[in-house]
């Protein structure tokens, strides 16, 4: 098991070998969506005739014995605030229930282009904006690993797709945390490249300096290929990059005897037992692959979740300001000028947490606010930067937990909505730095729910956190991985 | 009592580059509603903006020509407001850190006015009121403008005319815009104020929008500011507002009341980058501004020993003026070049705009060597003007029509012998001349260019006439 883990590998030897034809892999697929997804959740739309065109091109390929593209025939799922030329993108929101767009997210686009399985699109919490798939305005999501639990969000949608077999592989976008901790909540890999290393065109906006789109994968491998894939400059994105060093498959198997691994204290505090356990018993893999732990003292970092709310609701309050039901979504009826029309639309289609945050950010932008708020946030930022600069000189990668818990129960509520940003506490630094994180299953807790431990990475290091992350897949993989007795199994 | 206008100017300036500022819709006017728009100009989610840096390189010329600093760096911010013509919910504008500042206006009395700063943004699109509806057409959102902010430096109707007509020629002149009031590719905002002579305070300023013509903005600023100072006389206030002017009552009227300064919340624009501007890049910037029109005539007058009444008709069109100059390289005598254009082309055209637009069927570079083969006296300028009438009529080339056409000049004792003939023709014309009417000779001058098929060398017939002597 442990030399063949990649999904993608896998499914490509199968369509090579003609043991199955990439029609019947698909068929596979979506019986398994309407089997299980009624009880799970994961999909808000099924996408059936789509794939299975795609997958008969497929074939068409293997029949005549051309080589498969990266991710040619393989089924995926995309978050649904990704764009997709004339299927629904709601970002399971009522203001854009029957929104379609005319036009394709560039990550889709390569996708497309390669001939992958677009199954459907996966639920998530609306507009991105929670952690737990359920402010979605269509259905609830459930953790396969336990139905009573959430599967965390926002990419909660995709993360249960991918860990109950119901998708190869997901794409997910992350803005403080929403690829890195539902999948760190149903135990698969998730991983948040460098912010501007896969074009966000076509990506409904929460924060835009924040936003990255990344893969949701059962294995660092799959990670791996398809981050390679999507990692393109893109003259649609001004802000992307694409891959500034190369492919990052060839040095997933590297030695990785010397790497240097930082451990800040700051991450560590305030984490449950369980997962602290988890990590601690993590450490000391790496320590007999031949790993050096270094202690990091990282002060600075505290102020990341304070600012990351600055950031992402001024940014949130600004980008959802389009959508005032003149060109497209949701419409009020009752109005008697301008103002009410904008005003009566908006309030009747968005939800809570969308208010909650476009209100604040409107505040903190206001008048002298600009400055006492906007400004500092802009300024301690670019403290987080250096802070981070300075550690990965005293080590290569730094480790945490992805989140301090793990999956909690549907409809938990906080004490008050501090609590609940606090799940964010580990995987928003790296949004704030723009650095390359990724959180993969390292044991499970004493309800045996998965938990996940995150790699970080300087700028544009994605190959020394992938290298370490696989090395760690490879020594803990049968230990580690708790499979789902749902979805396809090939 | 005596009072003083207080103005200052916001002018918009559409930029006429190939495609809009952040998408690659064209920039054309005229079309269909809503056809000249992508998912990026209509802002649909998840599409992002894609900086066109044609804009870049005009205004910097912008900048450039109206004398303003350049910033070393260039970010964009989104101003944020909700309107049905602002597809996005916010403009993409520079508010933090404009392009271009602290430039200055000369008017023709010497005043500078002095201008704050130049920024870049997108334009929005276009509300339409018809039959009790509301349309909107996005063909315009997206097209780049520049707002040019002057100093409240100008004190008169006519000064604030000028300044708009200066700066409309010299957007023109540079080639990245073609300014048109009524097409809205130009539009001001003018704030007005007026103070009792000699007040250092000012008093509270209107701001008067839609101005579709420059004929209107000296009788706006007239009739707002009388309107002022009457609101003062009568010991009440000037309401802080923003005012149309009316063409038919000829008067301005009220918008809306600004009962508080808006707030727009700018912050600067996560999805576009900041750019640096290097030094290079203005220098490069620098060489593609055409001249300034003054400093053209200027240089017109003194190194090509134009008179000024000819070197201020071909300088005043950027077409023109790029023709004469490319007309007269390597010319020594570069006034036959400037009559040339001034009388043989310009004849063709009818009106002052097909002047500016200056189409002729012969290139420039045609119409050079033409002048060359005068200029080293070749041929004759009533050839010159031949073979020129044939070139439009058949509209060959140069090299064409010059083999068809014997260009050859009498020589010195053909020349000679035919100027003996004048005299002896034309024998009263030759008296005069000679008891000191110079006039006279240019009867003369016309018998032999006539006799000679316009075959004579000018100079020397002159030569010849001018040594005889009567006997």
């Amino acid at each position: 098991m442990s030399e063949n883990i990649s999904k993608i590998k896998q499914i490509h030897k199968l369509l090579k070998t003609k043991q199955i034809s990439c029609k019947e892999l698909t068929s596979k697929y979506l019986d398994a969506i309407d089997k299980y997804n009624n009880t799970l959740g994961a999909y808000i739309k099924v996408t059936d005739e789509l794939a299975l065109n795609a997958a008969e091109k497929v074939d068409e390929k293997v029949k005549k014995g051309s080589e498969l593209l990266p991710l040619e025939g393989i089924p995926v799922t995309l978050k649904d605030n990704i764009s997709t030329n004339g299927i629904e993108t709601t970002c399971c929101s009522k203001m854009l229930e029957n929104y379609i767009p005319p036009f394709d997210a560039t990550c889709w686009d390569i996708i497309k282009s390669q001939n992958g399985i677009l199954l459907g699109k996966a639920n998530m919490d609306e507009f991105a904006m929670g952690c737990s798939c359920e402010t979605s305005r269509f259905c609830k999501t459930s953790n396969p690993h336990d139905l009573s639990r959430v599967p965390g969000g926002s990419s909660g949608g995709c993360s249960c797709a991918v860990s109950a077999n119901l998708a190869a592989y997901a794409l997910g976008s992350d803005t403080g945390g929403s690829i890195r901790q539902p999948a760190s909540f149903c135990g698969i890999v998730g991983f948040k490249p460098t912010y501007g290393s896969i074009s966000r065109y076509g990506l409904l906006a929460l924060a835009s300096s924040l936003d990255q789109i990344g893969p949701m994968a059962t294995s660092v491998e799959d990670a791996s290929i398809i981050y390679d894939a999507l990692s393109i400059k893109d003259e649609k994105d001004s802000t992307c990059f694409g891959n500034v060093n190369g492919p990052t498959q060839i040095h997933l198997n590297k030695d990785i005897n010397g790497m240097k691994i930082g451990l800040p204290k700051q991450y560590l505090e305030g984490i449950n037992k369980d997962v602290s356990d988890s990590i601690f018993k993590a450490i000391k893999v790496y320590e007999s692959l031949g790993a050096k732990i270094v202690p990091l003292d990282m002060p600075d970092i505290k102020y990341s979740l304070p600012i990351y709310y600055i950031l992402v609701c001024s940014e949130a309050f600004s980008n959802f300001a389009r959508l005032d039901g003149i060109r497209y979504g949701h419409r009020t009826n009752s109005y008697t000028n301008l103002e009410e029309f904008f005003s009566n639309s908006r309030e009747e289609a968005l939800g809570e947490d969308v208010k909650r945050r476009i209100l604040l950010g409107t505040y903190v932008l206001s008048g002298k606010n600009y400055e006492h708020y906007y400004k500092k946030a802009l300024k301690i930022r670019e403290t987080i930067f250096e802070t981070f600069e300075k550690a990965f000189k005293e080590c290569d990668i730094i480790l945490s937990s992805t989140v301090p818990q793990t999956a909690f129960l549907h409809n938990f509520k906080p004490e008050d909505q501090m609590e609940a940003y606090m799940t964010d506490i580990c995987t928003v630094p790296a949004n704030i730095a723009g650095i390359p994180a990724i959180s993969i299953p390292c044991g499970t807790d004493s309800n045996n729910l998965p938990i996940g431990m995150q790699l970080i990475g300087n700028s544009f290091c994605e190959s020394k956190i992938l290298n370490a992350a696989y090395k760690f897949e490879q020594a803990t993989f049968a230990k580690n991985h708790k499979s789902i007795n749902m979805g396809v199994n090939l | 009592m005596s009072y003083e206008i207080v103005c200052g100017i916001e002018t918009h300036v559409e930029l006429s580059t190939n495609s809009k500022i952040f998408c690659s819709c064209p920039v054309s006017f005229g079309k269909a509603s809503n056809t000249n728009v992508c998912p990026i100009c209509l802002g649909l989610p998840g599409t992002l903006p894609h900086f066109n840096e044609k804009v870049l390189d005009y205004a910097i010329m912008a900048g450039l020509a109206t004398n303003c600093e350049i910033s070393d760096e260039l970010s964009f911010d989104r101003k944020n407001y909700f309107y049905p013509d602002l597809p996005k919910g916010f403009q993409i504008t520079q508010h933090h850190n404009p392009l271009c500042k602290n430039g200055y206006i000369e008017l023709s009395s010497g005043k500078k006015i002095r201008i704050n700063h130049i920024h870049i943004e997108e334009d929005a699109g276009k509300l339409i009121h018809k039959d009790g509806k509301t349309f909107i057409d996005y063909n315009r959102s997206g097209i780049p403008l520049i707002e040019i902010v002057s100093e409240p430096d100008i004190s008169s109707p006519d000064e604030a005319l000028e300044y708009v007509k200066k700066l409309q020629h010299l957007m023109q002149y540079l080639g990245i815009s073609d300014c048109k009031m009524q097409e809205g590719s130009l539009r001001c905002d003018i704030n007005v104020s007026v103070k009792k002579a000699g007040d250092k305070e000012l008093n509270t300023k209107t701001e008067i929008k839609n101005i579709n013509s420059t004929s209107f903005i000296a009788k706006a600023i007239e009739q707002e500011a009388a309107r002022q100072i009457e609101v003062l006389e009568n010991g009440k206030g000037v309401i802080s507002e923003t005012r149309r002017y009316n063409e038919l009552t000829q008067e301005t009227e009220s918008m809306r009341k600004k009962e508080k300064a808006s707030d727009y919340r700018y912050f600067k624009e996560p999805d576009l980058p900041t750019i640096k501007i290097s030094l290079q890049k203005v220098t490069s910037v620098k060489k593609l501004i055409p001249e300034n029109p003054d400093l053209k005539i200027n240089r017109y007058i003194d190194e090509f020993k134009l008179s000024k009444s000819q070197a201020a008709t071909l300088a005043k069109y950027k077409n023109v003026a790029d023709y004469f100059e490319t007309a007269c390289e390597n010319i020594k005598n570069k006034n036959f070049v400037a009559n040339f254009i001034t009388s043989q082309i310009f004849s063709m055209f009818n009106t002052e705009s097909e002047k500016q637009k200056f189409k002729v069927h012969i290139s420039a570079l045609d119409l050079n060597k033409l002048m060359k083969f005068l200029d080293n006296k070749e041929t004759s300028q009533h050839l010159a003007k031949t073979i020129f009438n044939q070139m439009i009529e058949t509209k060959k080339s140069f090299d064409e029509i010059i083999t068809t056409v014997n260009t050859s000049l009498l020589d010195e004792n053909a020349t000679e012998k035919l100027c003996l003939e004048a005299v002896e023709k034309n024998q009263k014309a030759f008296s005069d001349y000679k008891s000191g009417r110079e006039k006279a000779i240019d009867t003369l001058l016309s018998y032999v260019v006539k006799e000679s098929n316009g075959k004579v060398d000018i100079d020397l017939a002159k030569k010849f006439f001018s040594g005889y002597e009567i006997y």
